[in-house]
């Protein structure tokens, strides 16, 4: 019995909003929260299980980490890289539309919650 | 097994041959290509909205212990097909792992040397086929070949238990007929037989131009060698080893469990060539000195491919996995899972004549058959330093150096692992290997070695 990856301890992080980064990362055991910065404290953008993925925004722009990865509990997460992610793609781009498919409905998520900001802020 | 010869599949290259709502789909073999085919032939059609009906025609129950459920082989998924896996959104399950590999170690008669996986991380899985070991607890283990074929299985494919007998033309389609049922009909047979089949010899006979690979007998074993001993002599390496012994290309010790599997690799292995390696002081000096090789081991000699199988497609059937192609020696799951992944696209996206496999999923297997002929080459070199103790040298002390310091080129001891893991393609390996850095520093190295003062061993 036997898990694949890199340890990481309850709160260890992972990946540090702010940080530069050239690796994407997928879970493979447990869980890991997504937080950001927010007027000094912590929110939590999302929480993330077996087989979710995390960092893959560094794979398309080169801007600094949008959020810190933060482990809940012990987890194993696996690292790719991203030169020879992109190159797997190239090879077989269908490789991609996992990441295409999570991205699209994380902006339709951002639209929904948008859509309900907007409603909130007339209602008012 | 009989197959209707008088009515051979004759090469359509109209654009009328695709799936559609409802089509049949047959997949000869439920290993891994079989598994990933399906998985993958489900998972397009879904995305596209089409519905499919797919069978798994499978001899081999995985769940029980023992060579009938095991599909014979070292059992490691190699880094890139891990990577691929996780990319997919396919976690390997903590109880299929049985050791999740870092590192490997290359014993040679003059020294061993570790290489450590980039970044520190278990990147290679080592796992059970099927459910473990004849003798092992079947509750223990649960087989790769299994979990992959559930999958499939998840992704709405059927698995028919049993061993296909004949396959025959019904109208130009192909008809399966399996041993207790009325004969099937298909629109897509994808034969997934893998090279230990004699079903083999029924596509070559069908008339459509299909020749099975070229193949040599192998071996392995499965020793059992107790929890304690496997973490402290082996650990979570894998073991290579790099020995004068003719006709042993290649040897791998891999720690699961309670267990380590043997796998021999080179011409035709036999059982004094298996003994010469045991009695080799570099395995004797790895095992516990009180050990014992038992003739009741768990043991095989799958044979493995050496050439590509010609032209493995026709109208309506495609041959994908070992029966198709595979990479010489290497990651032979990680080139089920491109062919199959390259078939199940082109069955979808393209259509199922032969036209259209010979279009969009030869290329596939024409790049790794091209590549193979590279392979030969760099395993032609290893044999040439596995024979000459300057050259093993020159490999260990490099590989050795290169490890010791932190940060700079590591030029042997990536070559090494992406050779002996099959992590990349032999090209790459080749096009490093002789680039004039890696050979100055190779015969420095070799040079240095010779020096008296400078033999060691680790
Ligand atoms: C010594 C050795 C060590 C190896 N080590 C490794 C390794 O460590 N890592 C790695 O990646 N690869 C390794 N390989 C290669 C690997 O085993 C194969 O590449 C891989 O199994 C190919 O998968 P496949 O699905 O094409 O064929 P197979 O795994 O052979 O599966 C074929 C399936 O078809 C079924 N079948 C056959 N005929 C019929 C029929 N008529 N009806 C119904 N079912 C049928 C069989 O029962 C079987 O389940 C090794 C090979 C050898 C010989």
């Amino acid at each position: 019995m036997s898990e694949l990856g890199k340890p990481f301890r309850d709160g260890e992080v992972i990946v540090q909003q702010g940080d530069t980064g050239d690796c994407m990362y997928v879970v493979q055991k447990g869980k890991v929260e997504v937080l950001t910065a927010k007027g000094g404290a912590d929110l939590r953008l999302a929480v993330l299980g077996e087989g979710d993925f995390f960092g893959e925004m560094a794979l398309f722009e080169r801007e600094v980490r949008s959020a810190t990865v933060r482990a809940l509990g012990d987890v194993w997460v696996l690292t790719l890289e991203k030169k020879s992610f992109l190159r797997k793609v190239q090879e077989d781009p269908s490789l991609a539309f996992r990441i295409l498919e999570k991205m699209s409905h994380r902006i339709r998520e951002l639209d929904i919650a948008l859509e309900e900001a907007a409603a909130r802020r007339s209602a008012r | 097994m009989t197959v209707d010869q008088a009515n051979p599949a004759q090469e359509n290259h109209s654009p009328g041959l695709r799936l559609d709502d409802g089509s049949r789909v047959a997949v000869i073999g439920g290993g891994p290509a079989g598994s990933f085919f399906s998985y993958f032939l489900l998972q397009f059609a879904k995305r596209l909205g089409v519905e499919l009906c797919v069978d798994i025609h499978e001899a081999r129950n995985f769940a029980i212990p023992g060579p009938g459920g095991c599909n014979m082989c070292g059992g490691i998924v190699s880094e890139s097909l891990v990577q691929n896996l996780a990319a997919e959104g396919i976690v390997l399950p903590a109880n299929v792992v049985q050791r999740g590999i870092d590192s490997y170690v290359l014993h040679t008669d003059v020294a061993s040397v570790r290489i450590e996986t980039p970044l520190h991380e278990k990147r290679i899985a080592a796992v059970y086929r099927g459910a473990g070991p004849r003798g092992s607890k079947p509750t223990e283990w649960r087989s790769f070949d299994g979990y992959l074929q559930e999958l499939a299985v998840g992704e709405g494919a059927h698995v028919v238990r049993g061993r296909v007998e004949s396959v025959s033309l019904d109208g130009g389609r192909p008809q399966i007929k399996a041993p207790n049922g009325a004969p099937l009909t298909y629109d897509l047979v994808a034969v997934a037989v893998g090279v230990n089949s004699s079903t083999l010899k029924v596509f070559e006979g069908f008339g459509i131009g299909y020749a099975a690979p070229q193949t040599t007998k192998t071996y392995i074993c499965e020793f059992f060698v107790g929890r304690d001993a496997v973490e402290k002599r082996l650990g979570s390496s894998m073991h290579l080893f790099l020995l004068d012994i003719p006709r042993l290309e290649f040897a791998a010790l891999v720690p699961k469990g309670d267990y380590a599997t043997l796998c021999l690799m080179g011409e035709e292995i036999d059982k004094p060539l298996v003994q010469a390696f045991m009695d080799s002081p570099e395995v004797k000096r790895l095992l516990p000195a009180e050990w014992n090789a038992s003739p009741d081991f768990c043991h095989c000699s799958p044979r493995i491919n050496i050439l590509s199988a010609v032209r493995p497609f026709a109208d309506r059937m495609v041959f994908i996995g070992d029966c198709g192609t595979t990479k010489l020696y290497k990651d032979g799951i990680g080139t089920a899972y491109r062919t199959a992944k390259a078939a199940a696209k082109t069955a979808l996206l393209e259509g199922i004549s032969a036209n259209d496999f010979r279009r969009h999923f030869w290329p596939t297997c024409r790049s790794i058959a091209r590549d193979n002929q590279i392979g030969k080459l760099i395993f032609a070199v290893t044999r040439q330093v596995q024979r000459r103790r300057f050259a093993r040298r020159g490999v260990v002390r490099m590989a050795a150096q290169e490890q010791e310091k932190t940060g700079g080129r590591r030029r042997m001891s990536t070559v090494l692992w992406d050779t002996f893991t099959g992590s990349a393609p032999y090209r790459d390996v080749f096009l490093r290997v002789s680039h004039p850095a890696f050979v100055a520093h190779f015969v420095r190295n070799a040079l240095a070695g010779s020096r008296p003062k400078e033999i060691q061993s680790s």
